[in-house]
C-alpha cells in the first residue's frame, strides 16, 4: 500500500442523546417532536468509525477521509462545528431528513451513488466505514446496503480493530457472543468495515484542524444536493420510544460491587 | 500558571486570524452577523487578511458551551436592533418565539406567610386583602392598572434565547465568511504591553489541578490583530481585562442578579395564549422580582431573579423557584406543567456604571460585559445584540480603510458609534435608577419610576457598595422568626450533613415542603440532569478554586454554597467549600456572592475561570 487508503465514513446526525425525545405523528409520518429544536450530534457509533478512519489514515501516508453525510443542511453545518475540530476530513453532504424514520434502501441509494460519485474514486484503494449500529436505526442495515451497491463483498460488522500487516492485508477483529472477537485476515480494499466502538477515545479539540477542515466544509454544505428519502410505501403502526425510568441519586466515590448490587435490586423491581 | 510538563509533552501551537472573539452570545451575533455580510458580499472589494495574506479576513469565534445557544436567559426584548439587522424578521422562522400579544405586572402577595416582609408592605398587603372585591385583586396577586411606558415590550417579541441564538448562529455560519467553534474555552488574554495580542485556549487532557495528564494538549495561542472580548458578565477574559487594566474612573460591576428558568409545557387544555408576558414582584420573598412568557405550542419560560442586594446568605435560588411556581396566581397554569428545560444565568445590574474601557489596542469589548444592559427598562439582549452591530460597522470601516486596530482608531470609530447610539442615551438615563433598591424595595421601586418618568434627572439611594457589603447576616435576616441559637444548631447539623442550610431555613421560616409531582416539581438534581442535561467533558482542570482557604474557613455565610445554581458547591469536611465541575452550569453567581474581598480590592476569594461544559439545552 503506497498511495494510503480512500477511507470513506458514512454517517449523520441524531439528537443529542442527553435530550429527552417524543414520537409525534405529522402529514409526513412519524417524527420526534421538537426535533429541529433540539441539538444534534454525530451519531456516536458513525462518531467511532470517524476516529478510527482518522487515526488509519494518520498511520498510513497518502491516505484521505471523507466523512458522506445524508442529513437536514442546518443541523449538519451545526455538527460539523464540534466535529470538524476532531480529526482532518473531507465532507460531502446530502440534504435529506436523517432519524429513524426513512427507508434504509432509499438512504443507501443515496449514499451509494455519492460515493460512486467521488472524484479519484479507485475501488483497490476503498475502505467503506460506518457505524455497526446506529442511535437513530438500530439494525444498522444502511452500511451493508451501501456495500452491496457498490459492490463490495469483504462486509465486516461489530469491528473492533484494524491493523494494517506487513504485506498490506488487513486483519480485523470482529465482535463475537462471549466477550469474544473473530480475527480476519483481508487481502485489502475494498472492504467495509461497521464499527462498533472501537477502543480509541474522542479526540481532543483542535482549532487548527477546524480551521483547515471548515475551508472545505462550509462550501460542501453550501452545495450539498437534496436527497429527499423519506418513508414512501412504508405504513407505521406504531411508534413509541424505549419505557425510560430514573431514579436520581447522586453519589461519588461508591465501589463497583455497590453499583453493581443497587443496579441488580433496582432491575429486579419491574 | 503555565503546568509543569515533561520536555516531550506536546509544545503549545500558535496561530494567526485576524479577529478573534470570545464568547458567542448576543452582542457576538449581532458582530459576526454585521461582519459575514460585509465579507460575503460580492459587489464589494474583499477584505484582506493580514494573518493568511491573499486570503479573506480571517475571523473565528470560541464559545466556551459545547454547542451554540447552550446558556439560558427568559427574553422578552422589543428587538429594535433585530430589526434593523433582520428586516422582516418573522418570528415564525425561529423555533419557540412569538410578538408579544399581551402584557401585565402584578404584585404578588404572599399566600404562604413565610416571606420577609417590611412593616410598610404587611400593611399594604392587609389593605390590598381587604379591598379585593374593589381592587383587580385575583389568586393573591394586585395587576397593576397602569404601568410606566419604559417598562413596556408591547412591539416585541418573547424568544427562547437558546434558539435565537442557534437561528443567528446558522446565519452567520451559512456565509461561509466566518467560523464560530463551541466546545473552545478562552483562558486568557494573550497581553502586549496594555494591548492585546490574541488569546490563549484552555488546556486539554489536565488534571483537576490543571496537571498534565496522558492526553495533555496545550491550549493554542490565537495571535490575533483584534480580540473581541463578548464572553459576557461573568466571562473569563471580561474580569482578566478588567484586573489588569483597571475599570474608568466611578465604574464598577456592583449590582447583580441570578436568573434561573424552567421551561415547561402547558397542560393541553391551556388558557395562555403565545406572546402572553407576566411581570412579577412581592413573592416569593419582596426582593425577588419574577416572570413568566409563553411561546407558540404550549410551551412556557417561568423564572425568578435573586439579586446582590437581597440580603439573606440562604439565598436559594432553586427553592424560592419552586415556591414562585406554586403561587396560586401561576399554579392554576402551571399545575399539570411538565419540565422541558433549566438553567441559571447571572445578569449584570449595574449597566452603564459597569462600562469598562470599551476598547484597547487590539481589543474591544461589546455585549453585556461591556455595561450594554439597560437596568430600567430590563433589557439586555437587544442592546447586547446592537453593541455588536456597531463593532461590526466600525471594524468594516476600519479594514477598508485599512486602518490599524489600534486604540486610537478604535475609540474613534466603536466607542464612537456607541457613544451616539441609543444604547447609550437610554442607559444614561438608567444609570441610577435602581440605586433605590440599596434602601429596600419600595425604595427601590419608587426609584425606577422617578428615573423612567424624569428621563434619568431625579432619582432614589446611593450607588451600590461592593456586593459582599450588602450581604446581612442570617441571625439579622430571620430575625424575629428563628432564634440565632437555634440558627446556630442548624448549621451545625447542616454542615455534619453536608449540606447547605437554605432548605432547613426555610422549612423551619415556615416555607412549606415540595410535594415533588416528578413533571415540574423535581429535585434540585433532576432539574439539572432532566431539564439542564448539565454535563462536562473529562480532560479539564476545575475552573473554580479558592485563593485563600483560611478565609473560607472563617467564613459564616458561605452564600457561593447558598446560591449555587447547581450544587456544584457544597460545604466542605475542612471548611472549605468543595467543587463538582461537572453539575457547573457556569452561571457565575457564586463570584459575585463571595463576601471575602481580597486585600480591599473588588476581587474576592473565590477564583472563577474560564472552564468547560455545563448545560445542555438549547430551548432556554
Amino acid at each position: 500500500m503506497t498511495a494510503g487508503y480512500q477511507i470513506v465514513v458514512l454517517g449523520s446526525v441524531v439528537p443529542d442523546p442527553l435530550q429527552t425525545l417524543e414520537p409525534v405523528a405529522t402529514p409526513q409520518g412519524p417524527a420526534l417532536k421538537n426535533e429541529a429544536m433540539l441539538p444534534a450530534v454525530l451519531d456516536p457509533w458513525a462518531a467511532h468509525a470517524l476516529f478510527e478512519a482518522a487515526n488509519l489514515a494518520a498511520k498510513v501516508p497518502g491516505s484521505k477521509v471523507t466523512l458522506v453525510s445524508l442529513g437536514p443542511k442546518a443541523k449538519l453545518q451545526q455538527v460539523m462545528m464540534a466535529v470538524a475540530q476532531k480529526v482532518p476530513l473531507e465532507l460531502v453532504a446530502l440534504d435529506g431528513p436523517a432519524g429513524g424514520f426513512t427507508d434504509a434502501h432509499e438512504v443507501a441509494v443515496r449514499l451509494a451513488a455519492a460515493v460512486k460519485a467521488l472524484p479519484g474514486l479507485d475501488r483497490g484503494r476503498l475502505l467503506l466505514f460506518g457505524g455497526w449500529e446506529s442511535a437513530s436505526r438500530g439494525a444498522g442495515v444502511t452500511l451493508q446496503l451501501v456495500g452491496e451497491r457498490l459492490e463490495i463483498h469483504d462486509q465486516f460488522q461489530g469491528v473492533d480493530q484494524i491493523a494494517v500487516q506487513a504485506g498490506g492485508a488487513l486483519e480485523i477483529l470482529e465482535r463475537v457472543e462471549g466477550g469474544k472477537h473473530q480475527v480476519s485476515v483481508v487481502a485489502g480494499p475494498p472492504a467495509v468495515l461497521g464499527w462498533a466502538t472501537g477502543s480509541l477515545p474522542e479526540p481532543k479539540n483542535n482549532p487548527q484542524i477546524g480551521m483547515a477542515n471548515m475551508r472545505q466544509v462550509m462550501p460542501a454544505l453550501q452545495r450539498a444536493p437534496a436527497a429527499p428519502v423519506g418513508t414512501a410505501g412504508v405504513e407505521f403502526l406504531s411508534v413509541a420510544v424505549p419505557k425510560a425510568q430514573r431514579e436520581t441519586r447522586i453519589v461519588k466515590d461508591a465501589s463497583p460491587d455497590e453499583i453493581a448490587r443497587e443496579l441488580v435490586e433496582w432491575i429486579s423491581q419491574d | 500558571m503555565e503546568p509543569q510538563v515533561s520536555p516531550e509533552a506536546p509544545q503549545r501551537q500558535t496561530m494567526a486570524v485576524d479577529v478573534a472573539c470570545v464568547g458567542f452570545g448576543p452582542a457576538a451575533a449581532g458582530f459576526l452577523t454585521t461582519l459575514a455580510r460585509r465579507l460575503a458580499a460580492t459587489d464589494l472589494p474583499a477584505l484582506e487578511s493580514a494573518a493568511t495574506p491573499g486570503a479573506p479576513l480571517q475571523v473565528v469565534c470560541y464559545e466556551r458551551a459545547d454547542d451554540l445557544g447552550f446558556g439560558v436567559s427568559g427574553v422578552v426584548t422589543r428587538g429594535r436592533g433585530l430589526r434593523a439587522a433582520f428586516p422582516g424578521l418573522d418570528p415564525a422562522q425561529i423555533p419557540m418565539a412569538a410578538p408579544v400579544r399581551e402584557e401585565k405586572v402584578l404584585y404578588l402577595l404572599d399566600p404562604v406567610g413565610a416571606s420577609r416582609r417590611s412593616a410598610t408592605l404587611r400593611a399594604a398587603d392587609a389593605a390590598l386583602r381587604a379591598l379585593r372585591a374593589v381592587l383587580p385583586v385575583e389568586a393573591h396577586a394586585l395587576e397593576l392598572p397602569w404601568t410606566p411606558a419604559f417598562l413596556h415590550k408591547r412591539d416585541g417579541f418573547v424568544f427562547s434565547m437558546g434558539q435565537l441564538m442557534q437561528w443567528m448562529g446558522a446565519q452567520v455560519m451559512s456565509t461561509g465568511a466566518v467560523q464560530i467553534w463551541p466546545g473552545t474555552p478562552v483562558a486568557e488574554a494573550l497581553f502586549e504591553g496594555s494591548g492585546v495580542a490574541g488569546v490563549r485556549l484552555l488546556d486539554q487532557g489536565v488534571d483537576r489541578r490543571g496537571r498534565p495528564e496522558g492526553a495533555y494538549l496545550p491550549g493554542l495561542d490565537v495571535r490575533a490583530a483584534l480580540t473581541v472580548v463578548a464572553d459576557g458578565p461573568v466571562g473569563a477574559i471580561g474580569r482578566q481585562l478588567d484586573e489588569v487594566l483597571g475599570m474608568p474612573a466611578g465604574h464598577a460591576r456592583r449590582d447583580w442578579a441570578v436568573g434561573m428558568k424552567l421551561v415547561v409545557d402547558l397542560p393541553e387544555d391551556t388558557p395562555l395564549r403565545p406572546g402572553t408576558v407576566l411581570h412579577t414582584f412581592g413573592f416569593p420573598e419582596p426582593e425577588i422580582f419574577g416572570f413568566l412568557y409563553v411561546h407558540p405550542d404550549r410551551v412556557a419560560s417561568v423564572g425568578i431573579f435573586v439579586p446582590s442586594w437581597f440580603e439573606s446568605p440562604a439565598r436559594t435560588t432553586y427553592r424560592y423557584l419552586q415556591h414562585y411556581v406554586q403561587h396560586p396566581y401561576l399554579w392554576r397554569w402551571l399545575e399539570g406543567a411538565r419540565l422541558r428545560s433549566w438553567g441559571a444565568k447571572s445578569i449584570l445590574e449595574s449597566g452603564r456604571r459597569a462600562e469598562p474601557l470599551l476598547a484597547g489596542d487590539g481589543f474591544a469589548r461589546i455585549g453585556e460585559g461591556s455595561g450594554s444592559t439597560n437596568v430600567l427598562t430590563s433589557s439586555g439582549v437587544d442592546e447586547a445584540f446592537t453593541s455588536g452591530v456597531l463593532l461590526g460597522e466600525a471594524v468594516i470601516a476600519l479594514a477598508e480603510g485599512r486602518r490599524p486596530f489600534t486604540r486610537e482608531n478604535l475609540l474613534a470609530s466603536y466607542a464612537a458609534r456607541r457613544r451616539a447610539s441609543w444604547i447609550e442615551a437610554e442607559g444614561r438615563v438608567a444609570e441610577r435608577a435602581r440605586d433605590g433598591f440599596q434602601r429596600g424595595v419600595v425604595s427601590g421601586l419608587v426609584g425606577m419610576a422617578l428615573a423612567g418618568l424624569t428621563r434619568g434627572k431625579l432619582a432614589l439611594g446611593e450607588e451600590p457598595p461592593h456586593p459582599a457589603e450588602k450581604l446581612g447576616s442570617l441571625e439579622a435576616f430571620y430575625e424575629g422568626k428563628i432564634p440565632a441559637e437555634e440558627i446556630e444548631r442548624i448549621r451545625r447539623a447542616c454542615a455534619a450533613q453536608g449540606v447547605p442550610l437554605h432548605d432547613a431555613l426555610m422549612d423551619r421560616a415556615g416555607w412549606p415542603p415540595i410535594a415533588l409531582d416528578g413533571k415540574l416539581l423535581v429535585t434540585h438534581q433532576d432539574a439539572l440532569l432532566v431539564g439542564g442535561k448539565v454535563q462536562a467533558p473529562p480532560g479539564y482542570a476545575d475552573h473554580v478554586t479558592f485563593a485563600r482557604p483560611e478565609l473560607c474557613r472563617a467564613c459564616r455565610a458561605r452564600a457561593c454554597v447558598e446560591i449555587c445554581s447547581a450544587e456544584a458547591l457544597r460545604p466542605g469536611e475542612d471548611g472549605v467549600p468543595t467543587f463538582d465541575r461537572e453539575k457547573c452550569v457556569h452561571c457565575g453567581a457564586c463570584c459575585w456572592s463571595c463576601s471575602q474581598r481580597l486585600d480591599g480590592t473588588d476581587r474576592v476569594n473565590l477564583q472563577l475561570r474560564a472552564g468547560t461544559g455545563g448545560l445542555h439545552s438549547a430551548e432556554n
